[in-house]
């Protein structure tokens, strides 16, 4: 972790001196400075809103737990300015392979086409990714970041939320119009309101170890099937930056952690499936996981997100990354419902949106989890049957679960405006814009993803041009594609992956949705679909 | 598409027959690995996941009647 920093100073704030009627009111306070609640941060901070962000800890904590960042994910970290850093550092991969035994049974791409700014994934161990968030937090003065304050109670009143904060100077209580709940699966704020948080639990157990080692396998995620060193369970390796390698193994139900955990217990494992011994440890760490989720992600005035929200199996990186896309989802209706600009119940969609996606996010998760560990006899049979004939037929092949890998969730959501024309592709409403690379005016190659963020991570129209620009209401973006000054797409893989026409045009919304499209839009539909996303009907 | 329950083979009783003879010879095991791999391999070639539904309900239909039929031999 050389670096990085990774142990913050509590610091007193003057807030702590604030007492009965003359408590400090903030428009928001965001709890928990992990990956969630530190981007969150900054996007708000970014649209403008000052934001108090509180974690009951002062370091960042140690082991690589989350390390699959998506693309989806890194899209919106490059809207936060990070995006670059946090690949820079990271392992690029988009193939995964699956073994059976000793056999490769198949390999996808998860990015098979070209002309993306982002890579599917990257590996990134997750102390990386805060402390390059903690960085970026601390360039934006809007942003009151206070390490050792441990939220011990949560009041409603009539337009706020009362905290009681605790921290090594004692308690002192806050005041906030809106409180974000980031903090973690075992979020004390869920207690606090009183929620259930209720679901499946799986009784496999599962082995991490952070492996540090110099090796030549290829930088791809290996999923394996009763794999000759580990007969009978499944495993999965992955790499990540400074030679370190993390490998997940699948344990009984009946062993036993304390004992499993002993590196003298792991290191035969690991070198069997290595065949050689010459590594070290930088962390073991043992799991069981659910699958659940809040019931409701909006109570009142505190909102849920990440973790606290919903919780996935490791197994298709759903964890880390539903959350920062509950943090890209959350950042601009709180932002407009604060300005004003939105009613309130534009936050009632961040609810319907987000916990369609956990659901999706549960059953992909869930139905991976089963594959691998099958329940009955009749399961385990049928999975033999699939992992066999996955070694001469595609469909077999295609019916292997070794965890389904995150992608955005399309919205059905009331913030859409449904298609009057017709299209033959195209990302629909209520799914999320796709990149494609352009060329500047002033020549400079760039991508699609790049244009949202100059326009202003704001709602923004895209627009194919057919010679005339089309008329944008006040206060939204424009990306121009053809006519003077506007991008070029000279390969026209952005009019493909947009089955655009001349006139074509895209509503985006300000986390890069797509909120309404048209293929000749006129001010008054474009009007609507705006006045529609923005809750204002 | 609906599930067809019409019969589809000229010589109904030589597709029985090939179930049959395809479980001749084996273990209880085996013969239930043989059903597991017979029925994905069927199901996709149906490649319709409301057809497979409905053969699914129409074959679960048999464990309610046995059940039923058991209640009333208990009674």
């Amino acid at each position: 972790m050389a670096q990085t920093k990774t142990q913050f100073g509590y610091r007193r704030h003057p807030d702590q001196d604030r007492t009965g009627a003359n408590l400090a009111e903030h428009a928001i306070v965001v709890v928990g400075a992990g990956p969630v609640g530190l981007s969150l941060a900054i996007d708000l901070a970014q649209r403008g809103q000052s934001v108090v962000l509180l974690d009951d800890a002062d370091r960042i904590g140690e082991g690589s737990r989350a390390i699959c960042f998506s693309k989806r994910s890194l899209e919106f970290w490059d809207r936060l300015g990070i995006g670059q850093r946090m690949v820079d550092k990271g392992v690029v991969w988009s193939v995964g392979k699956i073994f059976h035994g000793e056999q490769q049974l198949y390999q996808f791409n998860l990015l098979p086409e070209q002309g993306h700014k982002r890579p599917a994934f990257i590996n990134l161990q997750q102390f990386y990714a805060e402390a390059y968030l903690v960085d970026r937090v601390g360039e934006l003065p809007s942003i009151d970041l206070r390490w050792r304050n441990k939220v011990t109670g949560l009041e409603p009143r009539n337009d706020q939320v009362l905290l009681t904060i605790e921290t090594p100077d004692g308690p002192y209580q806050l005041s906030a119009r809106f409180v974000i709940a980031c903090d973690g699966a075992r979020s004390s704020l869920r207690q606090m309101v009183g929620a259930e948080f209720a679901g499946q639990v799986f009784e496999d157990q599962f082995l991490i170890a952070d492996v540090k080692m110099t090796a030549a396998f290829p930088t791809e995620r290996w999923f394996w099937f009763d794999p000759p060193f580990h007969a009978g369970r499944s495993a999965l390796l992955h790499k990540q930056p400074d030679e370190i390698w993390r490998i997940d193994l699948q344990l009984s139900p009946d062993a036993d952690p304390a004992i499993e955990k002993l590196p003298e217990n792991v290191r035969p494992r690991i070198a069997r499936m290595l065949g050689h011994d010459k590594f070290d440890f930088e962390w073991i760490s043992l799991y069981k996981f659910q699958c659940r989720r809040m019931d409701r992600f909006v109570h009142d005035r505190v909102i849920f997100a990440g973790d606290a929200a919903h919780q996935v199996s490791p197994f298709g990186a759903r964890g880390a990354n539903s959350g920062l896309e509950d943090a890209e989802n959350i950042a601009w209706k709180l932002d407009r419902v604060l300005r004003g600009t939105s009613p309130e119940a534009l936050l009632e969609s961040y609810h319907i949106e987000r916990s369609a996606a956990a659901d999706e996010n549960i059953r992909e998760s869930t139905r991976s989890t089963d594959f691998m560990a099958p329940v009955t006899a009749q399961e385990a049979r049928l999975r033999k049957a699939v992992l066999s004939l996955a070694k001469e037929t595609e469909f077999g092949k295609r019916m292997v679960n070794g965890g389904r890998l995150s992608v955005p969730s399309v919205y059905d959501t009331l913030l859409s405006t449904a298609d009057s024309d017709a299209w033959r592709g195209g990302p629909r409403p209520g799914a999320s814009m796709l990149d494609a690379p352009v060329v500047a005016a002033n020549g400079e190659p760039m991508f699609l993803t790049d244009a949202f963020i100059k326009s202003g991570t704001r709602f923004t129209l895209l627009e194919f041009s057919n010679g005339a620009a089309a008329e944008v209401p006040e206060g939204v973006g424009a990306i121009r594609i053809g006519g003077d000054g506007g991008l070029t797409d000279a390969a026209g893989i952005a009019a493909a992956r947009y089955d655009a026409e001349p006139g074509s045009a895209y509503l985006l919304r300000p986390d890069g949705y797509v909120a309404a499209r048209f293929r000749k839009p006129s001010r008054s539909a474009v009007d609507a679909a705006l006045s529609r996303a923005s809750g204002l009907n | 598409m609906a599930l067809s329950t019409s019969s589809n083979f000229a010589k109904p009783d030589d597709a029985f027959r090939a179930v049959v003879e395809a479980h001749r010879r084996l273990s209880e095991a085996q013969s239930a690995d043989l059903d597991a791999a017979l029925v994905l391999v069927l199901a996709n070639h149906i490649g319709d996941l409301d057809v497979l539904n409905e053969a699914i309900a129409l074959a679960k239909r048999r464990m309610l009647d046995a059940s039923q039929q058991q209640q009333q031999q208990q009674q």
